[in-house]
């Protein structure tokens, strides 16, 4: 079952006359993790943040198409597209959830980081904010190496913990969505295992976008992939479809590694 | 060649702990007649220049507020600066009975001046230079905020006796009328002090807020947060270094600005009693009493600028010690 479904979507930057994607149709399934590859300068993370509308925070974009999103309550899909008040934003964004390239710890504690969107979405109860952010940090991996030390500032984490402290800040507000932006690509190998372990175990609980230039990490962990190239989308397909019998001749050359 | 440049890197930065230090050195020299003189009891004695009558050293020691008022004692007065009155003054008199009279300085007038100057303008300038860095950072446009911040750049380089002379023929007034009082006082002072350096301070701020990291303020709108929750929570702390390091350049300058406060605080050595009251500050004790003095007041004046001296010191080494601490 779909969660996000995107049709005919195109994305243009402010000032920029030709559009940065062209015609996009697919699909973020629910409980599934969906790879988004392609040589750099496709599109990847424009199309990733157009999924959170992230991009609205600098003005002049221009959206055609629709992506809409499942509400759970509902069950009926609705266009992300339309949305224009800040409320409505933040609403969004608490239940499409992002993690970017570089771990991008708050200054502040490591419970602070945790806490911080159930205390901005107006939980306030000491215990309630103490259980889930425990939850959270549990969820996140990280619970067995910060324990001790919820109240140090976050900065002192290796940048591998950074990263999960990331991931526990996002789930800790249980989003149905998180998107992911090359979330391994600033880490070593051992980090990278680790990460890649907590979004296989993440997916009971959340859908999951992932943009990577890692074959490997794609094959490994996604159960869908997105090839793009050049702002449009070529193949999107299971991803053993994908790395084993690829419909499109270009979609063969990158993930053999003769382009790309 | 490595070792050259930092051999000359080395002997730069050395040269400042060299001329901070001969500073200090040359400041306690020139005011050791006056320290020798009043001690401690400088700081919190508000005589300037007075005569004491020598006449009775047993008894309590006439002394009179005012120069000009020379005669009768005043028993108040008397009493109250009894205790302020250091050792060194009473041995003094004793063993030198040539003169009758002998004449009196205490820093305490300017000392408060300065430090209630300095707070009124900070008070003041805070809250406004951080609206104004918070506006041109993150809420204005750019195509706004760029002529805006020239536009602040530019007041910050006005030069201090521009401030001081507006603020007197224009500003002082409006204040005057506002609250009451004096047109010269504390509070036309601080106010204009605090103008001067609110410029200064809302650039400096700016620009430490612009050094947070789009990718910080865009995981916290992707978490949910607002503009004003992304402003407190994430660009505040996260530049709170260099608004600190603003706070404490600012400081400075309104500690030591003379010619602005100058035109502004009335230069009368009296200890106001509300804020609407003129009173004079170190630096324009300094400026004006200069040319005429010698001797003890010459000293003394030398002790007012090594007490300025130690007061900035303090209190900017105090600011970095607690705040930088504290944000690491
Ligand atoms: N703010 C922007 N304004 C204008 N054009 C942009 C902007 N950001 C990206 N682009 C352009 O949009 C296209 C897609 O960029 P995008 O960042 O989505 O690529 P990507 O696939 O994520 O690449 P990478 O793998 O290097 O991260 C590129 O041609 C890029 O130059
Ligand atoms: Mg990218």
């Amino acid at each position: 079952m779909p969660v996000m479904n995107i049709q005919d979507f195109s994305f243009t930057y402010p000032n920029v006359s030709h559009p940065s994607l062209k015609n996009i149709n697919m699909k973020i399934r629910k409980n599934k993790i969906t790879a988004l590859i392609g040589p750099s300068g496709c599109g990847k993370s424009t199309l990733l943040r157009s999924m959170n509308r992230i991009h609205d925070l600098y003005p002049g974009n221009r959206y055609e198409g629709t992506i809409d999103l499942l509400n759970d309550s509902t069950q009926k899909m609705e266009n992300i597209l339309d949305i224009k008040k800040e409320n409505e934003f933040i609403e969004l964004r608490q239940r499409v959830g992002m993690i970017f390239q570089k771990p991008t710890p708050f200054p502040m504690s490591i419970f602070d980081n945790v806490a911080y969107g159930l205390k901005i979405a107006g939980i306030k109860n000491k215990s309630e904010l103490a259980g889930r952010v425990e939850q959270a940090l549990k969820d996140g991996a990280l619970w067995k190496e910060v324990n001790d030390r919820l109240d140090k500032s976050a900065m002192g984490l290796s940048g591998g913990q950074q990263q999960r402290l990331c991931i526990a800040r996002a789930v800790a507000v249980k989003p149905e969505v998180i998107l992911f932006d090359e979330p391994t690509s600033a880490l070593d190998p051992i980090s990278t295992g680790a990460i890649e372990e907590l979004l296989v175990e993440l997916k009971k609980d959340v859908s999951i976008a992932i943009v990577t230039h890692n074959m490997q990490q794609a094959s490994r962990i996604s159960d869908y992939t997105a090839f793009m190239y050049l702002g449009d989308l070529i193949e999107f397909d299971k991803t053993e479809s994908i790395f084993l019998n690829p419909k499109e001749k270009q979609t063969e050359d990158y993930i053999t590694g003769r382009f790309g | 060649m490595e070792k050259i440049f930092r051999n000359l890197a080395f002997s730069s930065a050395s040269l400042v702990f060299v001329i901070l230090i001969g500073i200090f050195i040359t400041l306690f020299l020139a005011s050791k007649d006056s320290i020798d003189e009043f001690g401690l009891g400088f700081i919190v004695n508000p005589n300037w220049n007075t005569e004491i009558s020598l006449s009775n050293p047993n008894a309590n020691m006439d002394m009179d507020m005012d120069m000009d008022d020379s005669s009768a004692s005043d028993d108040m007065m008397m009493l109250d600066d009894e205790d302020d009155m250091p050792a060194e003054a009473d041995t003094m008199l004793f063993d030198e009975d040539v003169k009758d009279t002998f004449t009196e300085y205490g820093g305490l007038v300017p000392i408060v001046g300065t430090l209630l100057s300095t707070i009124i303008a900070l008070v003041f300038a805070l809250p406004i230079a951080m609206g104004i860095a918070v506006f041109l950072a993150e809420i204005a446009p750019k195509n706004i905020a760029y002529p805006i911040g020239i536009a602040i750049e530019l007041l910050a380089a006005i030069p201090s006796i521009i401030f001081g002379m507006w603020g007197l023929y224009y500003f002082a007034p409006i204040v005057a009328d506002l609250v009451g009082g004096y047109q010269v006082s504390l509070l036309t002072a601080g106010l204009v002090l605090g103008v001067m350096i609110l410029p200064f301070m809302a650039a400096i701020t700016r620009d430490s807020m612009n050094t947070t990291p789009d990718v910080l303020k865009e995981s916290a709108y992707a978490m949910g947060a607002t503009k004003f929750e992304v402003i407190k929570d994430i660009i505040f702390p996260y530049s709170k270094v260099g608004i600190i390091g603003s706070i404490i350049l600012a400081l400075g300058r309104a500690l030591g600005e003379t010619m602005a406060v100058a035109f502004l605080i009335g230069s009368i050595f009296t200890l106001p009693s509300s804020i609407t009251d003129p009173t004079i500050s170190i630096p324009v004790a300094m400026a004006n009493n200069f040319g005429e003095a010698a001797g003890l007041g010459e000293s003394s004046l030398f002790y007012l600028a090594l007490i300025l001296f130690i007061i900035s010191f303090a209190i900017i080494s105090i600011a970095k010690l607690y705040f930088l601490r504290g944000a690491k």
